[in-house]
């Protein structure tokens, strides 16, 4: 009881941490909030290059890519950024000293990962219902805001995985995890059907979570699926975030013996 | 009972490639057959020029480094099999006071706190006390710390590690660069906690006077190797040749402490 009420503050405080210092960079953050709206407004606005009857539902299309790809990248980004600022500061070896499991300290910044890429994604789609008038008379939000909350934990898992390189390397293990990021961005059909990419890399594409919750966000929103219809991909993906965050969960914990043996973690001395 | 039991601890590392395609580097031994034991309460100083393996030292008991071989306890737990009871029992302090620096004094407390499942409501009265003995302002409690001197920040770091009421607090160079008021104010707060609260207190430095003030024995390290562990008085007498635990320091390492500090500083 004790324990569970120790690592609950754990959690909380490495949550609380980082808003902490959110609201030390406030002035930064409005600049990435803004520089987010306008990348998704931008690819949203492909859409409404070709004239015609489609054009809604293109837009519609590349917005929910946009959205979900907004999330996706805030996501991974902020899981390795919490580590890597660790790094530079010097302060993983404080974190990594406590008696609190690691797995608890992984969960904490997760789930700060997940809320902040929410709030980030809910200003970008502010964006879009500013300029777009969308299509969504017959989009079922309940359907899709369903899958979005399944694919967080496949998400979360790939986030670990990404996270170890910062803990290697403080000055280039951040920009490393863009390779995940950049592999998902091409195979998972942000903004195009999977069946243009060359057979080979459709293959990568149906080991992606991310094709999966496109996929049924699409059917949710644009062509209205219920819940009904897209239960089996939110149980898909719930299972495929029980392979995952166990495995992220393990590769950090190799990871971490890996910089203790080689004296990776110290920054100074 | 022990707070500390080393047997022929060795630790290496191997130094960076110089590119992806470089030649792999020999290891290099940072700690070579380390052994001794610390009874509890006592304070062991820890003397060594820079890379002499003071820090590498700490770091394996409070289990920031694995051992490549030998056996490390602290109150009689191993530091590799049994990490999280280690971790219950201990607090560093480092040379480098290593925060969040945008972030104020409590704000890092708060979080520290958390770490070690302790209410936010308690940690802050026990932080404020302590920062009040070590003579912070209160008007910087909810500063950031980089707005903070370096002595500012190293009060800070010892309220981090005290806490948590450590049963072993591992002090790396804690008053270097410190300006004299701050080192006293330090030092004094160090005897406080050792006629207070018993702990065992392991304190690696480079000042002598502060060896021959604070610790009961003190081990002098040298490429690795404790090459002397006894104390301050006994050493003085046996290497000092007169010059006192200074002398003894340049007998035994041939390295000039005040030197050392500087450059640490």
């Amino acid at each position: 009881m004790i324990s569970m009420r120790s690592e609950g503050r754990a959690m909380g405080a490495v949550i609380s941490r980082n808003f902490s210092l959110i609201r030390r960079y406030l002035g930064w953050e409005v600049v990435f909030a803004f520089y987010n709206a306008v990348n998704a407004l931008t690819i949203a606005l492909i859409g409404l290059a070709e004239p015609g009857p489609g054009q809604g539902r293109r837009v519609l299309y590349l917005a929910i890519g946009a959205l979900l790809w907004n999330f996706l990248s805030v996501l991974f980004f902020e899981i390795s950024n919490s580590v890597m600022w660790e790094r530079w500061e010097g302060t993983i070896e404080y974190s990594f000293m406590a008696p609190v499991r690691r797995v608890t300290y992984l969960l904490g910044v997760c789930a700060y990962a997940v809320v902040y890429g929410l709030a980030r994604t809910l200003v970008v789609l502010l964006g879009i219902f500013l300029l777009f008038h969308l299509p969504l008379g017959q989009a079922d939000l309940t359907a899709a805001l369903l899958v979005l909350a399944a694919a967080s934990l496949p998400f979360i898992g790939l986030g670990l995985l990404g996270a170890i390189m910062p803990m290697l390397s403080a000055e280039r293990g951040a920009q490393a995890t863009q390779v995940i990021q950049g592999v998902i961005l091409l195979v998972s059909g942000i903004y195009y059907p999977i069946t243009v990419l060359p057979h080979w890399l459709q293959v990568l594409a149906w080991f992606s979570p991310a094709t999966y919750t496109l996929t049924s966000v699409r059917a949710a929103v644009l062509d209205g699926a219920s819940v009904g219809a897209v239960l089996p991909t939110v149980f898909g993906l719930l299972g495929a975030g029980i392979v995952l965050v166990p495995i992220g969960i393990w590769a950090f914990h190799i990871a971490e013996r890996y910089a203790l043996r080689t004296g990776k973690l110290k920054r100074n001395g | 009972m022990l707070a500390i039991e080393c047997v022929d601890v060795f630790k290496s590392f191997r130094p960076e490639r110089e590119s992806l395609l470089g030649r792999k580097k020999p290891k290099v031994a940072a700690l070579q057959d380390i052994s001794f034991t610390m009874p509890e309460s006592e304070c062991l100083g820890i003397l060594g020029p820079n890379g002499s393996g003071k820090s590498t030292l700490i770091r394996l008991i409070c289990t920031l480094l694995l051992p490549d071989r030998g056996e490390l306890k602290v109150f009689g737990r191993d530091v590799v099999k049994a990490p999280q009871e280690v971790r219950r029992l201990i607090h560093r302090v480092s040379v480098e006071a290593s925060f969040f620096k945008k972030l104020s004094a409590q704000e890092n407390l708060d979080y520290a706190a958390g770490l070690y499942g302790l209410s936010r409501g308690a940690a802050r009265s026990r932080a404020q006390e302590i920062l009040e003995r070590l003579g912070l302002p209160r008007a910087k409690y909810r500063a950031p710390l980089e707005e903070m001197s370096r002595g500012q920040q190293q009060k800070v770091a010892i309220a981090r590690a005290l806490l948590t009421s450590p049963t072993l607090l591992l002090l790396d160079e804690p008053t270097t660069g410190l300006d004299p008021r701050s080192r006293r104010d330090v030092q004094q707060f160090i005897e406080e906690i050792r006629h207070d609260y018993g702990a065992s207190i392991v304190l690696c430095t480079h000042d002598m006077q502060e060896a021959q003030r604070l610790c009961d024995r003190v081990a002098v390290l040298r490429d690795g190797r404790f090459i002397a562990l006894d104390t301050p008085t006994e050493l003085a007498v046996r290497h000092g040749g007169g010059g006192g635990l200074e002398g003894a320091f340049l007998a035994l390492t041939g390295e000039d402490p005040h030197e050392e500090e500087e450059m640490n500083a």
